[in-house]
């Protein structure tokens, strides 16, 4: 039983990370400009794409050792995938950086179906896929039962704190990072201080877009396969963390990812996997109704 | 004044463009309908080149009637709201005479009564679901064979060949995967064996990781999957990294290349097991069409000649009633056997096949699936 429960903890925490990485984008976007940017999940799945360029890439360069191969992927895949989340907030938010809240929203509707629809015709509609990378497991016996952990999950694992840990830094320490807080406490004063907030902005979608690139990278690492759909019920899940740890907060989607995916696992281990989603959404709204600004969001004060 | 006038000449010529276009319309327009895009376009893709193909045969050997057919795409991407939708296309506006689809049995089921109601006829080649041909419908016929006899071939060499007791039952909670399980599951209560898991997955997802963890601790020693490759596939590779060796056994959506390509490679697929309907490519009436569509560098895989025999029963039935209304072909196709390229067919008057013909097969490690002895 022992076994049983550590194995959806680490099926969870994996998953759980995966999402984190994602809702990072959704989480600083909202924090900066108070829009959710819909189209970042189709983000997460060209990302997914490039991944497998980049490793094609790779071996028509005859790099075949496992870290040249995946540092040199994760490199092609998050700068490219950078470069969509800035031309994305170039064609589709910044010309409606002050019209209504709503018409970004819908612009980034648009922006979502519109690269669903490209991806699908640029590289067909079929499922895509790669081939195993790190092959082996680690197997643990504790008590009766026992857990095997896949190197990928531990990749993955070890990838996702390195990742988050590196943004935090970002974020906390540097000048970029604080100029960052600044526009996300009050756009107005940043600018007024001289601090180039447009600029700021297109620095948090190109951060969104290279997290969403490291998942993307480890999920296909990972699950090996993936369509011009995928970006769908994972930008959802995402979102759901974001909203979880309440939007706006770094940690906070870190946390919600984690919580999510822990919660998704042991609920479809302990009850039934037929109903997860339905947990974790009921989670979302017991959460939400005794914590509207979600578990580490700021209570939204109107400022006078 | 004159602009009444305009209008007039206006709605003149509008009107006799109607009539044009209805004059110029000799050809017998047929619908090939199936999931063109989305993660099960593979289906589609098969349904197409099977169909254009007997197309072009039957339209070189004097078509229907004296008319040739005339193919359209219609794209349900295996979301049963957008089957709904192409099938009002289908008849109100591109006006088919008789439709080749759909795939999946969610979207054949409310299509297929759109087409009823507008009076044609509608083969699937690959909705095995028994629902779609036991609601009344008339002019719905199948090429393939039902869940309830699918199911039945796989308890039973799940029972007496693989002779397991353990069987986890997993499906994907649509119209074709629990189908398709739960006739599975009921033959298995049948032969005296209870299932030890029986849960649903989400399409769409990729990580079934949890659930696998579940199957592993039920000590099952078959898992049963009613589903379609894109679930299979990262299903059973998640299966084999968390150390489960027990056979993967699933029906007839698994039939496709990509289910390797999903799986992550052949290591994954090897010894797979799957229903299908008798290997078609083996038989001899459909020697010619398969190598002509090898010769064009397209490897008949899966329901391409399942939907090039259903266009072949369409036409069969059009040029026996003498018309493409669908009241008289569905009655000549009920009396009638057709010969086809999967062999000589017929159907009840429920409109299922008379005889099916469901086999097991085995994916190899080369990725490739042959018809176990």
């Amino acid at each position: 039983m022992d076994g049983i429960f550590l194995q959806q903890l680490i099926n969870g925490l994996t998953l759980g990370s995966v999402y984190g990485l994602i809702a990072i984008g959704y989480t600083m976007v909202y924090g900066i400009i108070g829009m959710i940017n819909f189209a970042h999940g189709d983000v997460y799945m060209v990302s997914a794409y490039l991944a497998a360029i980049g490793l094609a890439l790779m071996s028509f360069f005859g790099l075949h050792s496992f870290p040249v191969m995946i540092l040199g992927t994760l490199i092609f895949s998050v700068v490219v995938t950078s470069l969509y989340g800035w031309a994305i907030e170039r064609i589709a938010y910044k010309p409606l950086r002050n019209s209504t809240r709503l018409a970004p929203l819908i612009s980034a509707i648009g922006m979502s179906l519109i690269l669903q629809n490209y991806v699908q015709l640029a590289q067909g509609a079929r499922q895509q896929g790669v081939p195993t990378l790190l092959d082996g497991a680690l197997r643990l016996h504790i008590g009766e039962g026992f857990v095997i952990i896949t190197y990928t999950k531990i990749f993955i694992i070890v990838a996702s704190i390195v990742g988050m840990g590196l943004l935090t830094y970002v974020i906390q320490k540097t000048t970029l990072g604080r100029m960052c807080r600044a526009t996300q406490q009050d756009r107005k004063m940043a600018q007024i201080l001289g601090i180039n907030t447009d600029r700021v902005i297109s620095y948090v979608f190109i951060i969104g877009a290279a997290m969403a690139a490291l998942a993307g990278v480890l999920i296909t690492m990972n699950y090996g396969t993936f369509d011009f759909y995928a970006g769908f019920i994972i930008g959802i899940k995402a979102f759901t963390a974001a909203v979880l740890g309440g939007i706006g907060s770094l940690p906070g989607a870190m946390l919600g990812g984690i919580i999510l995916g822990v919660s998704e696992a042991q609920f479809a281990g302990l009850v039934n996997s037929d109903y997860k989603d339905v947990f974790s959404f009921s989670l979302l709204v017991l959460i939400l109704i005794f914590r509207p600004q979600g578990l580490l969001g700021k209570p939204h004060v109107a400022k006078v | 004044m004159s602009q009444i006038y305009r209008k007039g000449i206006l709605a003149l010529a509008i009107g006799s463009a109607l009539s044009f276009s209805s004059l110029v319309q000799a050809d017998v327009v047929i619908g090939v309908a199936g999931p063109f895009t989305g993660a099960n376009a593979a289906y589609g893709e098969q349904f197409w080149k099977g169909a254009t193909l007997a197309a072009e045969d039957i339209n070189a050997a004097g078509g229907i009637n004296g008319e040739k057919i005339k193919l359209v795409q219609g794209d349900d991407a295996c979301e049963p709201k957008q089957a709904v939708a192409v099938a009002n296309r289908l008849v109100d506006s591109e006006k088919v005479k008789a439709v080749i689809g759909h795939f999946c049995s969610s979207n054949t089921l409310p299509a297929s009564d759109i087409y009823d109601e507008a009076g044609i006829i509608s083969i699937t080649p690959g909705s095995t679901n028994p629902q779609i041909t036991e609601r009344g419908l008339t002019g719905v016929f199948r090429m393939c064979g039902r869940d309830d006899q699918q199911g039945v071939v796989a308890a039973n060499y799940i029972v007496d060949t693989l002779k397991a007791k353990k069987v986890a039952v997993i499906h994907d909670k649509d119209a074709y995967g629990q189908g398709l399980a739960d006739a599975m599951k009921a033959q298995l209560a049948k032969r005296g064996v209870k299932e030890v898991l029986y849960e649903g997955l989400t399409r769409g997802e990729k990580d079934f990781n949890s659930l696998v963890t579940k199957i592993r601790s039920s000590g099952a020693e078959v898992v049963y999957f009613g589903g379609l490759h894109p679930e299979a596939g990262p299903l059973v590779r998640q299966m084999r990294e968390q150390g489960v060796n027990a056979k993967f056994v699933s029906g007839d959506g698994i039939v496709s290349a990509d289910m390797v390509t999903t799986a992550g490679g052949p290591q994954y697929t090897k010894g797979v097991l799957m229903t299908f309907g008798a290997d078609p490519l083996k038989s001899p009436a459909g020697k010619g069409v398969v190598d002509k569509l090898r010769a064009s560098g397209y490897e008949p895989e899966g329901y391409t000649l399942y939907s090039y025999a259903s266009l072949q029963a369409v036409a069969a039935a059009f040029n026996g009633a003498g018309s493409t209304e669908g009241e008289a072909a569905s009655e000549w196709l009920k009396s009638h056997t057709v010969p086809t390229v999967l062999g000589e067919k017929s159907w009840d008057g429920k409109g299922d096949l008379k005889v099916s013909d469901y086999v097991m097969y085995e994916w190899d490690d080369k990725g490739k699936y042959n018809q176990l002895p």
